[in-house]
């Protein structure tokens, strides 16, 4: 079975989900349900162990593996002392890094996310850092030890799709750790389009959390992600500008060779 | 450079005649661009955009959820002391008028947190009159230092500090602050502060950015709408949102557009600003700062208010007193009077009901 691992779990689903901005708690579980992550990433900041129902990890369901994300963080010393906090509030040792000090665009710090992600490896953290795509970065990050890297298609939220193709297809080949589309997905085909240029899984929040039937949208993203996953593995045809002649031109070296 | 430059490149420009020349269609053109300039954001504040409020309220709809989602943070405001040294004539905590005047000792203010933490709210903001020699930085820092112990992110209203006391707060848990200028036309400021230290408008026009230095995790701007012409006042308001937020990258900045509520001052020369024309403030805002979160009070009817959550409103108040010691007991010195009186639960129903998550946890301390 096509599996992907991070972190040394294997997961069967490779749509992650993000759990702000829905318009409810219950609107949440049950997306996430339709939605059939595995991964559930949620900002530390919102979560609230005394309170009562307002707790949002008693609206994650028990089987997902939690990821906290360290949204807020401003530097690498906050998203250090945010992930410290994560897991001495029992959220496990997988922590998402978020470092944003850009409050227009909410565009990813990549130095600090370096070192965040370094420090933090050290502490014997599961480490998915989110960043702009960038090919040094990206092999900073996989060679101090994150388990994946998240590069963004466009700004959080913003919905435009994977602008930054080019730069992402490059990580692709070159990272040998897990590329995860995270932040810009706006429809399900472009999750699709993440997952047929090879991407191992891809980060969904706002286009589920703000669309008018969140539940209906997770699935359609989870039937889009198992679409372009199944044609990157059939190999999806190469594109051309031109149409090309079925009857080959250097046909005749091989004639009488075995096929 | 400060935000003052900024405010004088608009001190003499004539408004109305900018106003009269905007057209309907100039209207419909800058609502289909993908980023709006200064100037057409003025020309959304103009009396003929008041005719395309539909079109802006759904492109303020779309960009709000985009950026902030379907999601309203609640707080609280907890009146520390209402002694004040400034005369201001729209305050009823002005030095003159002769309400009855308290602080709140360590003790009262941990009652008032009991009080307020059991309603379920996790974030407060806390504030004072301006009085340095009854409500010192000392005694701010030592009541944050209780309030700690209760809520998850801690706000200030007080008077304009120096960036070192900005910093100084921050060290024993404040994250953000609120200051409104009032009125930002330095004449109308002039007449409207009769006495008190409140009369330095340029010590207080650079608060914000004080605090932003001293790298306050959220700055909220206003100004009180009523005192002056409010296009203006919207206008410029938003340029010092929009200064502050270019300048300090990793600031949230937000702004409030709290409209004049009855009080006991003196002010009486009230520029009505009616229900339309705080939409269209606040649309023009969203329109031209998307990434800017709006904050509503309970100065607004609860209707009013329950209608402006689609349209940008990212923090509301709710269960709000305005006077001191006003969540254990009421005597009736509040500083202005509130519209929606509505309980902490009230209000989480009627978000809900709108489509929309009320959220009492965004932060904690780190």
């Amino acid at each position: 079975m096509d599996c992907l691992t991070i972190g040394g779990v294997v997961l069967k689903s490779r749509l992650l989900i993000g759990t702000g901005k829905f318009s409810s708690n219950k609107t949440m579980t049950e997306a996430i349900k339709a939605a059939d992550a595995q991964v559930v990433t949620m900002a530390l900041r919102r979560v609230d162990l005394n309170g009562r129902e307002e707790n949002i990890l008693q609206h994650i369901p028990e089987n997902c593996i939690l990821l906290p994300n360290t949204s807020g963080a401003r530097n690498a010393e906050e998203a250090i002392r945010i992930a410290r906090l994560a897991r001495a509030m029992g959220c496990g040792n997988w922590v998402k890094i978020e470092v944003i000090s850009d409050n227009k665009y909410l565009l990813p710090d990549n130095y600090e996310t370096i070192k965040a992600t370094e420090a933090l490896v050290k502490e014997g953290f599961i480490v998915l850092p989110y960043m702009s795509p960038d090919l040094m970065v990206a092999k900073i990050l996989a060679e101090v030890g994150a388990v994946a890297v998240m590069p963004l298609g466009a700004p959080i939220g913003s919905n435009r799709g994977i602008k930054t193709k080019e730069l992402i297809q490059i990580l692709i080949e070159e990272i040998n750790v897990p590329i995860i589309v995270d932040a810009g997905i706006g429809k399900p085909s472009e999750a699709a389009e993440a997952m047929e240029m090879g991407a191992e899984a891809v980060l969904v929040n706002t286009a589920i959390a703000t669309a008018q039937d969140s539940i209906k949208m997770a699935q359609a993203f989870s039937l889009a992600v198992k679409a372009g996953r199944l044609a990157y593995l059939a190999k999806v045809g190469l594109e051309k500008k031109l149409a090309e002649a079925s009857s080959p031109l250097t046909g005749f070296l091989y004639e009488g060779e075995e096929k | 450079m400060t935000f003052y430059n900024e405010y004088l490149r608009y001190k003499d420009f004539d408004f109305d005649n900018f106003f009269q020349k905007v057209t309907r269609a100039d209207i419909m053109d800058i609502l289909q661009k993908q980023k709006i300039t200064e100037v057409e954001f003025l020309a959304l504040l103009s009396p003929t955009a008041a005719s395309c409020l539909e079109k802006m309220a759904q492109r303020a709809h779309q960009a709000s959820l985009r950026h902030f989602g379907k999601a309203i943070l609640l707080y609280t405001p907890m009146y520390l002391s209402n002694y004040c040294v400034n005369r201001c004539s729209y305050c009823s905590f002005n030095s003159d008028s002769g309400i009855k005047r308290s602080k709140l000792n360590l003790q009262e203010i941990e009652e008032e947190a009991k009080a307020i933490a059991a309603t379920g709210l996790r974030h407060i903001l806390i504030l004072t009159g301006e009085d340095r020699g009854r409500t010192p930085v000392a005694y701010i820092i030592e009541a944050v230092k209780v309030l700690k112990r209760y809520f998850d992110s801690i706000s200030i209203e007080i008077y304009p500090l120096s960036e070192e006391e900005y910093s100084q707060l921050m060290e024993v848990g404040v994250d953000g602050l609120t200051i409104y200028q009032e009125v930002y036309d330095e004449e109308v400021y002039d007449c409207v502060h009769e006495a008190g230290p409140k009369r330095n408008y340029r010590f207080r026009l650079d608060a914000p950015e004080r605090a932003c230095r001293a790298k306050m995790r959220n700055v909220n701007i206003g100004a009180l709408l009523g005192l002056n012409n409010w296009r203006k006042e919207a206008f410029i308001t938003a340029l010092h949102g929009n200064y502050l937020q270019n300048k300090y990258g990793d600031v949230e900045v937000s702004i409030s557009l709290p409209r004049i509520r009855p009080h006991i001052g003196s002010f009486q020369n009230v520029v009505f600003v009616e229900d339309r024309d705080l939409v269209q403030a606040m649309l023009a805002l969203k329109n031209f700062l998307p990434y800017i979160g709006i904050t509503i009070s309970t100065r607004e009817k609860k209707e009013f208010r329950d209608h402006l959550i689609p349209l940008g409103v990212v923090k509301m108040s709710a269960g709000v007193s305005t006077e001191v010691g006003g969540h254990t007991h009421s005597n009736g010195n509040s500083q202005f009077e509130i519209s929606d009186t509505r309980s902490v639960g009230e209000i989480k129903k009627a978000i809900l009901a709108k489509g929309y998550q009320p959220i009492l946890k965004n932060w904690m301390h780190l």
